[in-house]
């Protein structure tokens, strides 16, 4: 009897619930991946296009052509990648330095009344400041070198950070809490157990954008800042100005949407992931 | 875990009462500052249910019934007078309120986790209580993969595995068709029967409430208090559609229009 009402019942619910999203994964990688090449593609069109309009001279404003054969050699180039490691290095730490600030911060301030009462608007109003303003500054505390440029990149993603788990914090539905209370949750275990996880997706979008913000201020903080004798990729992009390089500059640019586009996607992943467990997409979506 | 936890929902629990009582309200009362204006929700509410009772509290929406719940289950101090409730309260809403990053089995095995059961018994014990409300099999979905009802049957399972005393519910079923509500009834009435639960059930339909209780309070609106009980003789389990069942229920629902009109 039991067994029959249950099977019943699952017959009914079954019509009832969604499917889960089918087909081959390549398939659905190619669906997310040819907008992204088909807009690659217009955007060389155009480079193309105004090189061979005339509107500058090749030496100003080089094709893709020329650009790409630069980038290749610089490749085989030690200094070249060298530079690519340690601005990938500073990136790393500055924002891993970001992460960790910025999620104290965070709970810190969304657990402490008066703290939120203090500086609740003001880490939404530094998350609109650009951090390079504080760059000066960060020079004359910290000396050029790289603790200046590493105050600069926290300053700039922290806030951004601390946002998303805040605004997460505040947005946890009122009712999960009230359940956190009734199985009887309170203090820690329930942010360990309800709060932190409803405010995960939130804090995802805050990392998302802290990183954007963290590259930013490391690529504005490294053409200002000549650290040492060191070639980061934004001291490449300084000198490559110096010398009228703009075959290396358009190469050096090259480099760096990649590694921004590449890890925003990574973040975009995350987010979707996160986002579809806590069945926040809609469907088909 | 830590005792307090166990002491869950007790917090009323001080000094002696009476032993066959499970639950007890005293002239309490309730009132919310609301647009300058004292709103008062309850009003010297008295009630008793006994161990193992199953009871029923219907009343107009905005009667208080929800804030009465609230306050039982701890969520809320109320202005004056008391509710007790003697040991554990699980509470459940008319919203599933499930753990969204939660699977099935995972919403039952927090409550189970919080209450402090060891981790080598969470798995077997969530699969039991699941398969209890008929959810074998559906261990390992998210809730947004389940039905309304579903979900319901999933913070039914949660609610037991917090091993509570009174089960106190808001509306529980007043989102879901009539045949899923149906199926809830028979199978809140088969657990309460298993288990000795008592339960104080919270609806603003006469029929669910005859349909389910060994007694029903008649709430007043604005300020909420108890206006009328009655109890139901009817044998179990009965039917939604009897026509005795419709006499007392036709009694109760002239009782909340007169209610209204005033």
């Amino acid at each position: 009897m039991a067994t029959e009402l249950a099977a019943d019942l699952s017959s009914v619910d079954a019509v009832e619930t969604a499917p889960r999203p089918s087909g081959f994964p390549l398939r659905r990688v190619w669906a997310g991946l040819w907008p992204k090449l088909a807009a690659a593609a217009l955007l060389l069109a155009v480079w193309q296009a105004v090189v061979w309009s005339g509107w500058k001279p090749d030496y100003v404003l080089p094709g893709p052509g020329p650009v790409f054969k630069r980038l290749a050699q610089d490749f085989s180039n030690v200094n070249f990648d060298l530079g690519v490691a340690i601005t990938l290095r500073r990136a790393l730490i500055g924002y891993a330095t970001a992460v960790a600030i910025g999620s104290a911060l965070g709970i810190l301030v969304a657990r402490v009344a008066v703290l939120r009462k203090a500086i609740g608007s003001a880490i939404l109003g530094l998350q609109s400041m650009p951090s390079i303003a504080w760059f000066p500054l960060a020079i004359l505390l910290f000396g050029l070198n790289e603790t200046a440029i590493f105050f600069v990149v926290i300053l700039g993603a922290a806030p951004a950070i601390a946002g998303g788990l805040l605004s997460g914090v505040d947005h946890v539905q009122p009712i999960l809490v009230r359940v956190g209370h009734v199985m009887g949750a309170r203090g820690l275990n329930l942010y360990r157990y309800v709060i932190l996880p409803a405010a995960l997706p939130s804090f995802v979008g805050g990392l998302k954008q802290g990183w954007a913000f963290a590259w930013r201020s490391l690529m504005a903080g490294e053409i200002i800042g000549i650290v040492g004798h060191q070639v980061s990729l934004g001291q490449q992009i300084q000198f490559a100005r110096d010398f009228s390089d703009t075959e290396q500059l358009l190469a050096i640019i090259v480099v760096i949407f990649v590694i921004g586009v590449v890890i925003d996607s990574l973040f975009g992943v995350l987010d979707r992931g996160i986002r579809r467990r806590w069945g926040l997409l809609g469907e088909g979506a | 875990m830590s005792s307090n936890i166990l002491q869950l929902g007790a917090g009323h629990a001080h000094g002696a009462d009476s032993e066959e009582h499970s639950l007890s309200v005293e002239r309490l009362s309730m009132a919310f500052p609301h647009d300058g204006r004292l709103l008062v929700a309850l009003e010297g509410v008295s009630l008793e249910v006994e161990q193992g009772e199953l009871v029923c509290i219907v009343g107009a929406s905005g009667s208080g019934k929800s804030t009465l719940l609230n306050i039982l289950a701890g969520l809320d101090e109320p202005t004056s007078g008391r509710g007790h409730v003697h040991g554990r309260v699980a509470l459940m809403f008319q919203e599933a309120a499930l753990l969204p990053w939660l699977t099935a089995a995972g919403n039952v095995e927090l409550a189970l986790e919080l209450r402090g059961v060891k981790r080598s018994e969470r798995r077997d014990m969530a699969r039991e209580l699941l398969n209890r409300v008929h959810l074998a099999g559906f261990e390992k979905r998210l809730p947004h993969e389940l039905s309304g009802g579903m979900k319901q049957r999933v913070a039914l399972a949660r609610a037991l595995a917090q091993d509570a005393d009174v089960l106190l519910m808001d509306e529980p079923f007043g989102a879901l068709d009539a045949i899923t509500r149906d199926r809830l009834h028979e199978e809140l009435e088969r657990i309460w029967t298993e288990t000795g639960l008592t339960i104080l059930f919270v609806t603003h339909n006469a029929r669910e409430a005859v349909r389910l209780g060994d007694r029903v309070l008649v709430f007043t609106s604005r300020p909420g208090r108890v206006g009328h009980e009655v109890k139901v003789d009817l044998p179990r389990p009965r039917s939604l559609d009897s026509p005795e069942l419709a006499v007392i229920a036709g009694r109760i629902t002239d009782r909340l229009k007169h209610e209204m009109t005033i």
